[in-house]
């Protein structure tokens, strides 16, 4: 095998100099061998006879006068049947299989194959010899659980292609050759169940990008009433330590109306990965009945995990959410954190000594940022089939700032911000997101007007709060006060959800539409008190009403009561007509 | 036999640059200089970088003494540390050599900063760690397997509280990596270790703030290593570091001196990483032992937005605020709380829950007299019971297991309201809610 092949020179950190004297390809993959490791890496740099190499692993033991191999292939991801349900490193190496391997502890060098080549996956062909077919198109099927798992023409071929041979129906692995194409200049190539493709390219073979605006139900009520997120957008979850971006993640990991979820799991707890693999398996997804694995692929870097294969995972995971939008599916990809992610590239470049631009961050960090996040979007697939790819993305903004680079990069590039505060998270309001200083440019399930006038009341019933503070209640009047009450009670009892209940951690999308409804028709009625203490106790006791009536199931005899109930309460301290208009 | 270098090309801060191409990265080397003391002339060093046939290596002992014709003796391995029993009772520098009179250890040398755990080997953490201190045990339990920092300040008890959580929790080894301690704290965490006879199931690997800085960088990796096998041999292991926010500043002395860009005050673009690759040593081992990490960090100028008490949030499972001598009810959070106190009594959560929302309320209602509002009778109520809730449960010197804060819990609430005012669940009432005699 005539590999080409160059010697290490230098080594700082994770970076690796060598000396070359053939040609190499800017971010093609290259091993770095040192005794019996074999490290893999990625050339980052050229400059001369010299090229700089980011190295995915511990570099403790190489020296210099090393053997670095090229590969003359970008950095890949493994595509085929098997990836849902999987847990992969950045690399797309599978963990528990390396557990089996190594043990305990992550040995360094240790690479296996990402799709089982044993595993036989039913195979049925939907072409026939002598079909056309373009590069993205369907060429047979095998179930993968609960879904009809596309075999496609290689997402690299160019122009239009003859099927020149395809396998009958049967049981084949990954590697077994099922068709045979030859392109318009006439020579043939053989297409395996598995393909690879370079991570950090997008997947374009679609008909056409359309504009995301159905929503995608989340089932968490602040969510997609008042920050929706659509099919096909993006969105980001800024917030400091303990506000709860990750619970928020693991919770819509769980809910999220989608077929498929992908999570990446970069650069943050290892223990809450781990919670996530273990539940999962065990939970069921309610609208299958299957386990919520069977629809999940798990890419896990943790923090401690090598800092150079944080980006590989975040690219990692969107390749497969894209290549599950290729067969028709509504694919989330979850994100936590991007500023790890982040730090990992200024980390790098400042290795590499370029010039830094803020935080140290480098230039190039925001063109970065809007390249991944555009990699998510709606599309019709050349059937005539909607695929999609949504992308949350966690940012851990230094100091709980949204004025920092990362934050800032990010909020130009998404459709909707989630902000989490200390401040709710502090007083547990969850989830933490701050109902004033979020936004969404993404459909609401219920209608424009009655987000508005929840926005409205919340702001004015803050405003109120703040005026109060200076001065008293006394000195508030008896309006003013009840906007503050209702902009509470709305605030408690509908943003407000508790995560660790049944019903109440779920809200989906037609309950939410009524309840809203129904609440925004009792707060937009004028009430009656004789005082501020009784006004208060009853919003006390309406509050608690409504609680309860979260903790119903939708639908119920006791959900029916419950409303009842909340209804009845404000009906009773309704401002009489003739006063009300003689007020107002 | 290796070659033996005599020519230093650049000396940089702690920094050492010699002409050699048959080294590897990470590689220690043994630096012999003509000036000082025997002790002081010899120093560890260890590569830090290689480029074009140069390599870069970085004294622990200071370059101060070093001549530009000293001797360099490269050792072609990694720092590691001896591993064994012997350990116990001992204390070391950073860089592995005896602090008291006991022998050298060079037996059994294990690798230090080894590889991480893999995620899936990981399992959900089930086992709560008895402290006897309220604060802890009650509101946020610590767990095995958790990283937690005490966040604090300068001036606070916190060697005092690190030392009593060492000594009263259940664990079989406990391991003290100190960075930058004042002579004196680390007098006082021997001694006391010592007095109550906890020495002979610890190790100790101090930094004092007089030590050379490098050494500061290799504490916690040394006591970490050492954790780490233990608890491969069943141990329930307690690591203890302090002060964390020293170790991240010899970080930012060693990348400052090797011209690193600073990212946010000084500290490199590491520093998460850096800090995540200690911290996430914290595991509980399915079949075997587990370590459980509590450390230091204490917050220049009480900022938690600082870089370092803000990095250590987003990497440790929460967090303590020592304040004003004690635990803080509220920022102090236990993340794993969950995963075990449902399984301690049945009242334990309705406790936790119950009487911090009554102090909160309690907070709210000294703010409001303190602003000269008028004070009602459950306003009265609520001030009498966080006074009581801060003597008899949040100081510090109360010192009483779980079940009998538990119960000191239900006295103060039954002494300061009625059951359905403390928001009680009411099957929980007929159970634990003293009666009047």
């Amino acid at each position: 095998m005539s590999e080409k092949q160059g010697r290490v020179v230098g080594v700082n950190g994770n970076i690796v100099t060598a000396e070359v004297d053939h040609a190499v390809t800017q971010n093609e993959v290259v091993y770095v061998s040192t005794g019996s490791l074999r490290l893999k890496a990625e050339l980052i740099r050229v400059r001369g006879r010299f090229v700089e190499m980011q190295v995915f692993e511990d570099t403790t033991g190489l020296r210099a006068g090393d053997t670095v191999s090229f590969s003359s292939y970008l950095l890949s991801a493994e595509l085929g049947p098997g990836l849902l349900g999987r847990v992969y490193d950045g690399l797309q190496n599978p963990l528990p299989e390396l557990a089996e391997k190594t043990g305990y502890f992550l040995q360094r060098g240790t690479y296996l194959p990402s799709l089982d080549r044993v595993r036989k996956w039913k195979f049925t062909p939907v072409v026939k010899v002598g079909a056309t077919v373009h590069a993205g198109d369907t060429l047979g099927t095998v179930p993968e659980g609960i879904f009809t798992h596309r075999i496609m023409a290689p997402f690299g071929a160019t122009g239009a292609l003859t099927v020149q041979s395809i396998v009958g129906a049967g049981e084949h692995t990954v590697e077994d050759v099922v068709a045979r194409l030859t392109d318009a200049a006439g020579s043939s190539f053989e297409v395996k169940m598995m393909q690879r493709w370079p991570v950090k390219m997008p997947v374009r073979c679609y008909q056409e990008r359309l504009r995301p605006k159905d929503p995608l139900v989340t089932q968490v009520r602040i969510v997609d009433t008042f920050f929706p997120v659509a099919r096909g957008g993006t969105y980001c979850v800024p917030g400091p330590f303990g506000a709860g971006t990750t619970v928020l993640q693991q919770i819509t990991s769980r809910n999220a109306d989608v077929d498929v979820v992908i999570v990446a799991a970069c650069g943050e707890r290892a223990g809450e990965v781990v919670e996530t693999l273990r539940e999962f398996p065990e939970l069921t997804d309610p609208r299958t009945g299957k386990s919520l694995m069977e629809r999940t692929m798990i890419v896990c870097n943790t923090s401690s995990m090598p800092v150079a294969a944080r980006e590989a995972s975040v690219y990692l995971a969107v390749t497969v959410a894209e290549y599950y939008r290729q067969m028709g599916l509504h694919v989330l990809l979850l994100a936590d954190s991007t500023s790890r992610w982040a730090q990992a590239l200024r980390e790098v470049s400042g290795r590499l000594e370029e010039i830094p631009g803020e935080e140290a961050f480098p230039a190039y960090l925001e063109s970065v940022i809007a390249a991944f996040y555009e990699r998510g979007g709606l599309v019709r697939l050349k059937d005539g089939s909607m695929g999609s790819v949504t992308i949350g993305g966690t940012v851990s903004p230094a100091g709980g700032n949204f004025e920092e680079p990362v934050t800032q990069a990010t909020l130009k590039v998404v459709g909707a911000f989630h902000g989490l505060s200390r401040e709710r998270s502090d007083a547990r309001r969850y989830p933490a997101i701050h109902p004033l200083e979020s936004w969404s440019k993404y459909p609401s399930l219920v209608s424009q007007a009655d987000v508005e006038f929840g926005r409205k009341l919340l702001k004015r019933g803050n405003d109120v709060m703040q005026m109060m503070k200076v001065v008293g209640e006394e000195g508030t009047s008896m309006a003013d006060f009840l906007q503050y009450l209702k902009g509470e009670f709305l605030d408690a009892a509908y943003l407000q959800q508790d995560a660790f209940h049944d019903v109440d951690a779920a809200t989906g999308g037609e309950r939410q539409k009524h309840v809203y409804g129904a609440l925004v028709g009792l707060l937009r009625q004028d009430l009656a008190f004789k005082d501020k203490d009784a006004a208060r106790s009853c919003f006390q006791r309406l509050l608690q009403a409504t609680i309860d009536w979260n903790r119903t199931a939708f639908g119920s005899a006791d959900f029916a009561a419950a409303e009842q109930r909340v209804r009845g309460m404000v009906e009773a301290v309704k401002k009489p007509e003739s006063v009300k208009a003689g007020a107002s | 036999m290796r070659t033996v270098y005599t020519k230093v090309d650049q000396i940089v801060g702690n920094v050492i640059t010699v002409a050699a191409s048959e080294v590897s990265y990470r590689e220690l080397a043994q630096v012999t200089s003509h000036v000082g003391t025997a002790q002081q002339r010899t120093s560890l060093a260890q590569v830090i970088r290689l480029e074009a046939g140069r390599a870069f290596l970085q004294v622990f002992a200071g370059a101060r003494g070093i001549a530009t014709d000293a001797e360099v003796r490269f050792l072609g391995k990694p720092m590691e540390v001896s591993f064994s029993d012997a350990l116990l009772g001992r204390v070391f520098t950073g860089s592995g050599a005896p602090r008291d009179s006991g022998p050298r250890l060079t037996q059994n040398m294990v690798p230090i900063a080894g590889p991480s755990v893999n995620p899936s080997e990981r399992i959900i953490p089930r086992r709560m760690v008895r402290t006897g201190i309220p604060m802890i045990d009650v509101f946020n339990t610590l767990v095995e397997s958790q990283k937690l920092p005490i966040f604090s300040v300068a001036g606070e008890p916190y060697n005092e509280l690190l030392s009593r959580i060492a000594l009263q929790a259940e664990v079989d080894v406990i391991v003290l990596g100190g960075m930058g301690l004042k002579y004196d704290d680390y007098l006082f965490f021997k001694e006391t270790l010592e007095q109550k006879g906890a020495l002979q199931r610890s190790v100790l690997f101090v930094h004092t703030a007089a030590d050379p800085v490098v050494e500061c960088l290799m504490v916690p990796d040394m006591a970490l290593a050492v954790a780490e096998q233990f608890a491969l041999q069943k141990k329930r292991v307690l690591v203890l570091l302090t002060d964390m926010t020293n170790f991240a500043d010899a970080l930012k002395e060693i990348a400052i001196t090797m011209e690193q860009i600073p990212s946010n005050r000084g500290y490199p673009g590491d520093l998460y990483s850096q800090l995540a690759a200690r911290y996430e040593k914290a595991v509980d081992f399915q079949s075997a032992g587990s370590i459980t990490i509590l450390a230091v960090t204490t917050m220049p100028g009480d900022d938690v937005t600082h870089p370092v008490p803000d990095n250590t949030g987003y990497i440790t499972e929460g967090q303590y605020y020592l304040r004003n001598g004690r635990i803080e009810p509220f920022g102090s959070l236990s993340r794993l709380k969950q995963f075990v106190n449902g399984k301690t009594r049945e009242d334990h959560r309705t406790i936790m829950n119950v009487m911090i929302q009554l102090y909160a309320s309690c907070k709210e209602a000294r703010e409001k007299r303190s602003m000269g509002f008028k004070m009602s009778a459950w306003d009265q109520k609520l001030l009498s019971y966080g006074e009581r809730f801060e003597r008899e449960l949040m100081d510090l010197s109360v010192n009483v297991p779980l079940e009998q804060a538990l119960d000191k819990g239900w006295e103060i609430l039954a002494a300061c309201f009625e059951p359905a005012e403390a928001g009680v669940p009411s099957k929980l009432v007929d159970k634990f809610w003293p009666k009047k005699p």
